[in-house]
């Protein structure tokens, strides 16, 4: 059989040997019928609907009649706030690539050796990411609590000398840290185990030919691991990319954007302005944008990443 | 062929007699759908029980209860509003919020309702009041009461505080009293936002007095008027003096009264029920017992309002569009004289039907309910008052006096923008 590389990277195979060219695609269609029709009813027919109401002044309630255009979508870009929410955003990317994913490979690269005791520890870190959002929100919650009798942190902070019990998060300038290392004690896990999966799919002969020229452990990791990694460390990438544009149970639990906006992030703001203060038009606006950030980061990116494989 | 003939006719008897037995035999089942926010232990109970007396009376009705905590409940309720199909019966405090929902043709009109049999005169008329949108009444008031100072008298005693603060300048006295005897002078969960708007509201009140919210709100005013930015003000001067809890910012309600309820704060500005939540939230389920004192919020010198004007509002209960007859019925059941006085006795409830009051055991009820009656201007809260839009806004505007990210101009501001776009109609 022939193979055609289409442009957007997918590999079509041509049956040229098939009697019924037709039936075949019909069985291709009805195969995906009913996916295709899950996910235009649940995901493409609301989004339309969103954007829809985006275009209106809509209570939420009742039918929407007031039209008022793009006007949305102007007070949006103009607003402090969206703004800091953005920022946190990108706050969160930025920080998540720099110190989440460096870790994860870390840990990734001493556990996935031969150590004893690996299941064990692969366990206990993978476990942060099998609970729930909201039941860590609701833990961390408690670890946070201000008041040195009923949180945990700050109890141990009152024992030593010379540090302060701090309200961590409610204190504007250390809400930020206090979420992110939160979503890193949560997420560390899955990206561990992601770097562990493609460590085991390295062939050792390549360590071993490397170990007989000479190299050194820091010479492996840099020039044979992390090249060899690529693949996985581009999937983890955009996985954390995408979830960080995407958090919002654990904002939305521990703080709900607040105190002051000062932990405000695009999902929490669209959910105050929707279901708080019942401006569902202005709400479908943030959702609509919300959704290109994501469509176009994800385009570029995929685009980037595929033409370099195409290379290799 | 026989046996055809044979089971044709029986299909058709059972199939009539079943015809038949719905359309004549006994009242239909009919289910009322009631959601109540009563997560305390003895009041939901209460609801319960009336629920059972209820269906005892009435074996054809089934009432199904759901009881949520306050926020999860106005989640709740806003994604059932979208789909149209409410509750029968829910719990409401009228106001912006309520109007908004008869807008949208989400409830039922009870005006027929209470106008038989004299239903209608045995509530308070300001209480009724406030559940009735365009002269049509949608459901009825179970509890009015008033914001107020709740304290700890032991740690007033404690800090030298001989008589409760009747004036600003007393009060913040009485602070720096509290703060010297290492007492936190006052619980404040202002990560709700809504605890702290109570101060705001409260200085507008007495530095404004009717007048200027009546403008404001009417639109011949505006949310900037001296009065509001002077509120704002008063406000800072509080907050400069640091008299809330460590993290306050970002403290939720029942972190407020978890502090209160067991003793590590001095006072708390919150409505009647209070000493309820105190107890619920305490170590010991005691809350603060006969430690509690109440006095109103204390009167700012050359204010235009009066000492007795009073914030608050009550809850209440509003009937669903589409609800079965029964439920109405079930209405005046727990709005009755012996319902209230059930429900004073345990503090669930400040009474709003006549005659009722003498169930309130809770001395400092006493002292709110008779506040509440004796306020010449009462104000409802501003969250519930205005639309849900500018309300939400007020609370936000509040919250950033409090970090002080805010000006009180720029705080006036933000309200009168969002005021202007909302009520503009």
């Amino acid at each position: 059989m022939k193979r055609y590389p289409r442009k957007n990277g997918q590999i079509r195979s041509l049956n040229i040997h098939s009697p019924w060219p037709l039936k075949d695609n019909l069985t291709i269609v009805l195969f995906l019928l009913p996916a295709f029709l899950f996910l235009s009813l649940f995901l493409v027919y609301p989004i339309l609907r969103s954007a829809y109401y985006s275009l209106y002044n809509w209570k939420g309630m009742g039918p929407a009649v007031d039209f008022i255009g793009l006007e949305n979508f102007k007070r949006l870009f103009a607003d402090q706030i969206f703004l800091k929410a953005v920022k946190n955003g990108i706050f969160i990317i930025v920080f998540s690539l720099a110190i989440q994913l460096p870790l994860a490979m870390a840990l990734a690269l001493i556990i996935g050796r031969d150590i004893p005791g690996r299941a064990f520890f692969r366990a206990v870190f993978f476990m942060p990411y099998v609970l729930s959002e909201v039941i860590t929100a609701i833990m961390w919650l408690i670890i946070y609590n201000p008041n040195p009798n009923r949180g945990f942190l700050n109890a141990i902070i009152n024992v030593i000398p010379f540090l302060k019990p701090q309200a961590w998060l409610a204190d504007t300038r250390l809400v930020m840290p206090a979420i992110f290392v939160v979503l890193t004690w949560k997420y560390i896990g899955l990206h561990m185990l992601l770097y562990i999966t493609g460590l085991q799919n390295i062939p050792r002969e390549i360590e071993e030919a490397a170990l007989i020229d000479g190299v050194n452990n820091p010479q492996m990791v840099a020039y044979i691991t992390l090249p060899l990694l690529s693949g996985t460390i581009k999937t983890s990438v955009y996985l954390s990319i995408l979830g960080s544009l995407q958090v919002y149970a654990l904002v939305w639990i521990m703080t709900r954007g607040g105190p002051v906006n000062a932990s405000e992030v695009m999902s929490t703001y669209m959910y105050r302005y929707s279901f708080v203060r019942f401006e569902l038009g202005y709400g479908s606006a943030v959702a609509i944008v919300m959704l290109l950030i994501a469509l176009t980061f994800s385009i570029i990116y995929l685009r980037l990443t595929h033409r370099e494989e195409y290379l290799a | 062929m026989k046996k055809v003939i044979f089971l044709i006719l029986l299909t058709g008897i059972i199939l009539l007699s079943g015809i038949w037995f719905t359309l004549c035999g006994g009242a239909e089942q009919v289910t009322i759908n009631w959601w109540h926010i009563q997560t305390e232990t003895e009041h939901r109970n209460l609801w319960q029980s009336l629920a059972e007396q209820y269906m005892a009376k009435n074996p054809n009705v089934k009432i199904e209860i759901t009881v949520m905590e306050n926020e999860n409940f106005k989640a709740k309720l806003t994604t059932v509003m979208q789909s149209g199909e409410v509750p029968d019966l829910f719990q409401s405090w009228g106001g912006g919020t309520m109007n908004q929902q008869v807008e949208a043709g989400l409830l039922k009109d009870i005006t027929s309702y209470l106008d038989k049999d004299g239903w209608r005169e045995t509530f308070s008329e300001g209480a009724l009041g406030v559940y009735a949108y365009k002269g049509r009444n949608y459901g009825v008031p179970r509890d009015m009461g008033m914001v107020g100072f709740w304290y700890n008298k032991d740690l007033f005693a404690k800090a030298g505080i001989s008589n409760p603060p009747a004036t600003w300048s007393e009060f913040l006295e009485a602070i720096k009293k509290l703060k010297a005897a290492g007492i936190t002078p006052i619980a404040l969960g202002e990560g709700d936002k809504w605890p702290g708007a109570f101060y705001w509201e409260y200085l507008a009140v007495r530095i404004g007095g009717e007048e200027a919210f009546i403008k404001a709100a009417s639109r011949e005013g505006s949310f900037t008027d001296p009065a509001f930015v002077a509120a704002g003000e008063k406000l800072l001067e509080l907050v400069t003096t640091e008299p809330f809890q460590l993290g306050f910012l970002g403290a939720t309600w029942a972190d407020e009264a978890t502090l209160m309820g067991n003793g590590e704060a001095g006072m708390d500005l919150m409505g009647q029920w209070a000493p309820g939540s105190f107890r619920e939230n305490s170590i010991d389920g005691k809350g603060l017992g006969d430690k509690a004192g109440w006095f109103k919020f204390p009167m700012v010198e050359g204010g235009a309002g009066h000492p007795n004007d009073a914030l608050g509002g009550g809850n209440g209960f509003v009937v669903g569009k589409n609800a079965p007859e029964e439920t109405v019925d079930f209405l005046k059941f727990i709005s009755s004289v012996e319902s209230q006085i059930a429900q004073a006795n345990i503090g669930l409830s400040v009474p709003v039907v006549n005659g009722a009051e003498v169930g309130l055991t809770d001395p400092m009820l006493k002292l709110v309910q008779k506040g509440a009656a004796e306020a010449g201007y009462f104000q409802l809260y501003y969250d519930q008052y205005l639309p849900p839009a500018t309300g939400s806004v007020v609370n936000d505007a509040v919250q950033g006096l409090f970090a002080g990210t805010l000006t009180p101009q720029q705080a006036a501001q933000m309200i009168e923008d969002s005021a202007a776009r909302e009520l503009k109609k």
